[in-house]
């Protein structure tokens, strides 16, 4: 048994983790919403990719060309019509609505595709690897890492360098007093989860590509999204790549000690990080 | 020419009635105070102008079109800035970042970063620091700042002196002049009355959510205004 390579493997693993995290950890950091839907918004996103492979014959890499847009829409327009109404009465009421959009997402797959695993095929990345030393690491998990880096890259350069990521932080900051400086705070909103599903839909496509996927797997991914941002510290968005990773590595070091603990390993290290530090590694968001 | 005019104003928290049929009128460029008790409502006089509390249509009329039932950042918009009590500066961005909030309106005019350094020289010393770790003076002329850069044609400054040493305030006061003087008028809401009847033409005096007493500051003696503010 090979420790370094158990870490190598479960830290790339986090990077599945980070990408499914973001969506969840900018809608919580920008408008203190908790969407429960969001590991129906994964899967949703793969059958969007998976109906975009059948009828144009393109490989899912290409397929995001189109679902990528098409989840961001389906974000703006979800936020603008319904979750911004939701806003104003608390914490309960978003996550009374997100709960039935998940129902909603679920039973809609469940009556479109039926209850069959299904798969986004890729081609010979899915199996290629690299060799370094005695170590052999996948081609496609290290792309995965690399793709959550630079996402996450790319939206702490959003956040701290544009206009646009101004105005997010000031609406997390204090909304109230934002609208007063002419912050047309549900419109933001809106953008908001627009873009956070572009990084949800980018999560559900890869992780299709790497996994079977059935209408009924949302909620998985959203325990383990959870998970990742908790760990990781809310608010921080390196913070939840780490918080993957450590997701990852633990669930490596679970399986090598015996394959059914597993996804066990993963929730342990999650409460005993809870435990030790209950506001995660690098929390940035107050309340 | 009449900025802002209300008309009978009522404002409600829920089911509780704050304000009672205000008729304020602020005229281009002058400084008017609205001074009163603790309660009195003048906070919420200046929530409601501003477009943070609903309000009737016609009851706040500012250059001619009604903007009661406004929001708050389709106001920020028309001209009206605020200077919110207690600063509200945002704690996780730059003091710069905090005055380049206040472009979020797209409003055009003379006030710009370079123009609001020149104003207060300390923020383009403390520009990169996080907005908290100023003292309450230079949070104050950061917020004032703010409402500047969306070049606003009426200033709404809730309680300026609210926390500060009496040098402070005299510091910020005296920076008025030079608001108005770019043609801005200015609704000053103080409980330190002494300082915004000094600063203003003229004033009105809240009690009770009603307006109790309104006059040019130079016609009034000291005694009348202590009457009024305290219903006595």
């Amino acid at each position: 048994m090979n420790w370094l390579n158990i870490l190598i493997q479960g830290g790339l693993l986090g990077g599945f983790y980070a990408l499914f995290a973001i969506g969840l950890s900018m809608s919580f950091g920008i408008m203190r919403l908790v969407n429960i839907a969001h590991g129906d918004l994964i899967v949703l996103s793969a059958y969007v990719a998976l109906v975009v492979t059948w009828y144009t014959g393109v490989a899912p890499f290409l397929s995001l060309a189109i679902v990528l847009p098409v989840m961001f829409g389906l974000g703006y327009a979800l936020q603008r019509g319904l979750l911004n109404q939701t806003l104003s009465g608390g914490l309960l009421p978003p996550l009374l609505v997100t709960f039935g959009i998940s129902i909603i997402i679920q039973n809609g797959l469940l009556q479109g595709f039926g209850a069959y695993d299904h798969r986004l095929k890729e081609g010979a990345i899915e199996t290629a690897s690299l060799q370094a030393g005695s170590f052999y690491v996948g081609v496609y998990p290290l792309l995965v890492f690399a793709v959550a880096v630079l996402s996450i890259a790319g939206l702490q350069l959003l956040f701290y360098r544009t206009r646009l990521g101004r105005a997010f932080r000031a609406v997390s900051d204090d909304a109230d007093t934002a609208e007063l400086m002419g912050i047309d705070n549900r419109k933001l909103y809106a953008l908001a989860l627009g873009i956070a599903m572009v990084f949800t839909a980018l999560a559900g496509v890869l992780f299709g590509i790497r996994t079977i996927f059935a209408p009924s797997s949302g909620p998985i991914r959203l325990i383990l999204a959870f998970e990742a941002v908790i760990i990781g510290g809310l608010g921080s968005m390196w913070g939840t790549l780490i918080g993957g990773m450590v997701l990852g590595i633990a669930q490596s070091i679970g399986a090598a000690l015996d394959p059914t603990w597993q996804i066990l390993a993963g929730h342990l290290a999650f409460l005993a990080i809870l435990i030790v530090r209950p506001s995660g590694l690098f929390p940035r968001t107050k309340d | 020419m009449t900025l802002l005019q209300t008309q009978n104003l009522s404002a409600f928290y829920g089911d509780f009635q704050a304000l009672f049929d205000i008729n304020v009128t602020v005229e281009e460029g002058e400084t008017v105070a609205v001074i009163g008790a603790n309660g009195a409502g003048k906070t919420t006089f200046l929530r409601t102008v501003a477009g943070a509390l609903a309000a009737a249509p016609e009851s706040v009329v500012f250059d001619g079109k009604p903007v009661g039932h406004k929001t708050p950042h389709a106001i920020v918009r028309l001209g009206i800035a605020m200077v919110p009590e207690g600063r509200r500066l945002f704690p996780s961005l730059s003091v710069e970042e905090n005055l380049l909030l206040g472009t979020h309106s797209e409003r055009a005019g003379p006030w710009t970063l370079k123009r609001v350094y020149e104003l207060f020289p300390r923020l383009h010393d403390l520009r990169h620091l996080p907005a908290p770790s100023l003292s309450g003076g230079q949070q104050q002329m950061a917020a004032i700042g703010r409402a500047l850069m969306s070049n606003p044609r009426l200033l709404l400054c809730d309680e300026l002196s609210l926390g500060l040493a009496p040098v402070v305030i005299r510091d910020i006061y005296e920076c008025l002049g030079a608001i108005t003087s770019e043609g801005a008028a200015i609704v000053l809401v103080e409980q330190d009355i002494n300082r915004a009847l000094d600063a203003s033409s003229r004033f009105y005096c809240f009690q009770e959510g009603r307006l109790a007493l309104s006059a040019r500051t130079k016609d009034f003696d000291r005694a009348a205004i202590s009457a009024a503010y305290f219903g006595l």
